[in-house]
């Protein structure tokens, strides 16, 4: 269609007047942006952190109002009865679930986030007016479309991603990584067709919900890929999974921020995309593996093979609980490991009784956690907080290394590959170049483990086992620290 | 709002959200995941406007289970947020 020049310009007139909004309205949007940054900030430190949570439900709520009064409402009661049923059935599953479940019901939340955003696009898509996307020809603007096309297919990648991970973690499916033969290739195909659809459903002429097939084969296709692009990806790497899903769900956020003009939603896709980012490069980094190569997934496919193969046999030092106890009574510092094994062993509490026993008899006790102990980032600190550890109390990798010189014992429990002295020494190992604990400066190494013949996520041999002032205690973690708080008694 | 205009509120905002996310202490790393994913469902925003037009039915039931999905994850990633600062205590207080 050509219009005659002056037209035109009547007609970006229009289409402006289309898109002017309340400033009122923009400015309450802008301030619920502004107190989600609030949130994330709070969470510098531990002492802020609650006060910033009110901030984001605060900006939560200004958000819903400001939606609510300022559009035409068809059906206010069942809009309000949608929220009580969702907001009732999401503060049972906060209220009920146990800590050591975190990691799945963050994916599963993810997966929801997925799916609203692939929901909102559809809807946008069979009513585009209502969404203020049409264009003066009738059809969905051009722009639009690309916008609702990638917010649709990021949630969808999002959504069944996340279901795969929240299978994994909680243990529908194997951790063990499933390889497809041509993966790569069926992989980047998908992608490539998702972005060549989105480009030509951008230029069809006259896309609306009769021709907008390529919309649905979108959707469609973005829900494959997301399957696929976690499957091959195994138990070990899900942190790094669940935080890139993170990521993804904020894009998916500000792509649909983008197609409704709204400044809230592009603020906290921008702020929870980020976030997820940074978090992925933390843990990646934490484990020296690049972000490429858990993408590409398998890790942990080749290391159970190797498992199997017969290890030699090397002496180490067997003790028991009164041992240990005798010894960690003389201490004058004591560094605890804690891993996720300890988690699974449900032995937080009863360390956090051996370490306050200990405290009584003025053995100095801390508590150092890897990046990547626990499931997620950041797990193995909610672990101790739930057990009453002091979060003072409790130090990370880089800040504590240097002091296990100065420590008489180092007590691991449920650890073992960020311990693994192979890390700085052996080119050929698995998890070369990660940083670990430098334990065996410590002068004398307590290793609680279930048994010899067991591994890490990594699958390698541990040289602490065998070294001279190691002492291995063999047990459940959980039974094992119980015995030792009745030796200390 | 033009394009341009929307387009440099977000790449300004993933510079906020890059610096105010490095500053969150690694110990409350999973309290951030649990609250991004809570305020990730802004997204309620659309599923609330879709829900309350009523020219399509289709999209309107689209929005309404939008809505439904959002205030789960909004009211669940909050709880389970706040759940988990409160656990969060210093040594004095022991």
């Amino acid at each position: 269609m050509t219009l005659p020049p002056d037209a035109v310009s009547d007609l970006s007139i229009a289409a402006d007047a289309a898109h002017a909004v309340n400033p009122w309205v923009a400015l309450a949007y802008l301030a619920s942006g502004v107190l989600f940054i609030l949130a994330l900030r709070g969470l510098s430190s531990p002492s802020t952190s609650r006060r910033g949570n009110r901030f984001g439900m605060a900006g939560m709520l200004i958000a819903v109002v400001t939606t609510l009064v300022t559009h035409e409402i068809a059906g206010l009661v069942e809009i309000v009865a949608a929220i009580a049923i969702g907001g009732a059935i999401g503060f049972v599953i906060a209220r009920r679930i146990a800590m050591t479940a975190m990691p799945q019901l963050v994916a599963a939340f993810h997966s929801l986030v997925g799916l609203a955003a692939v929901l909102v696009a559809a809807a946008a898509f069979l009513n585009p007016g209502s969404f203020d996307i049409l264009g003066l020809d009738g059809s969905i603007l051009a722009v639009s479309r690309v916008e609702m096309a990638l917010g649709a297919a990021i949630g969808a990648i999002t959504f069944s991603g996340s279901v795969i991970a929240f299978a994994k973690l909680n243990g529908n499916m194997s951790g063990a990584p499933i390889l497809l033969p041509a993966r790569h290739v069926i992989n980047l195909g998908t992608l490539v067709a998702i972005l060549g659809m989105t480009a030509a459903y951008a230029l069809a002429p006259n896309a609306g919900p009769g021709e907008g097939w390529l919309f649905w084969a979108i959707v469609a296709a973005a829900f494959v890929i997301g399957f696929l692009l976690i499957i091959p990806i195994g138990g070990a790497d899900m942190p790094v999974v669940v935080s890139m899903l993170n990521s993804y769900s904020g894009w998916a956020a500000a792509a649909m921020g983008f197609t409704l003009h709204n400044t809230a939603m592009i603020v906290t896709g921008a702020l929870v995309g980020s976030s997820g980012a940074i978090l992925s490069y933390i843990m990646c980094r934490a484990m020296n593996r690049s972000f490429i190569s858990v993408i590409a997934g398998g890790f942990g496919a080749d290391a159970t093979a190797a498992s199997g193969e017969p290890k030699e046999q090397r002496p180490y030092k067997q003790g028991s609980a009164a041992d240990a106890a005798f010894m960690l009574e003389q201490a004058e510092k004591v560094i605890i490991i804690p891993g996720y094994g300890m988690a699974v062993a449900q032995a937080q509490h009863a360390l956090r009784e051996m370490a306050d026993m200990l405290k009584e008899k003025g053995v100095e006790v801390k508590y150092a956690i890897h990046p990547v102990a626990g499931r997620m980032p950041g797990h193995m600190n909610v672990l101790l907080a739930e057990a009453n550890v002091p979060y003072d109390e409790v130090f990370e990798l880089e800040d504590i290394n240097s002091e296990f010189a100065t420590a008489d014992v180092a007590f691991v429990i449920g650890a073992n590959d960020v311990v693994n002295p192979a890390a700085k020494t052996d080119k050929s190992s698995p998890i070369y170049g990660m940083p670990v604990f430098d334990v065996d400066k410590a002068k004398q190494v307590f290793f609680i483990k279930r048994s010899m013949g067991g591994v890490g996520y990594a699958g390698v041999d541990n040289d602490v086992f065998y070294m001279d002032q190691t002492m291995m205690l063999l047990s459940d973690a959980k039974k094992m620290v119980e015995e030792i708080v009745k030796a200390l008694d | 709002m033009d394009f341009i205009s929307i387009l440099s509120i977000f790449v300004l905002a993933c510079f906020v959200g890059y610096y105010v996310v490095w500053s969150v202490t690694p110990a409350l790393h999973t309290p951030l995941m649990a609250v991004t994913n809570a305020i990730s469902s802004v997204i309620i925003v659309g599923a609330l406007i879709a829900a309350a037009a009523a020219e399509v039915p289709g999209a309107k039931w689209l929005g309404l289970a939008g809505v439904v999905l959002a205030s789960v994850n909004i009211f669940g990633g909050f709880a389970v947020t706040e759940r988990m600062l409160a656990m969060y205590k210093k040594k004095e207080r022991n």
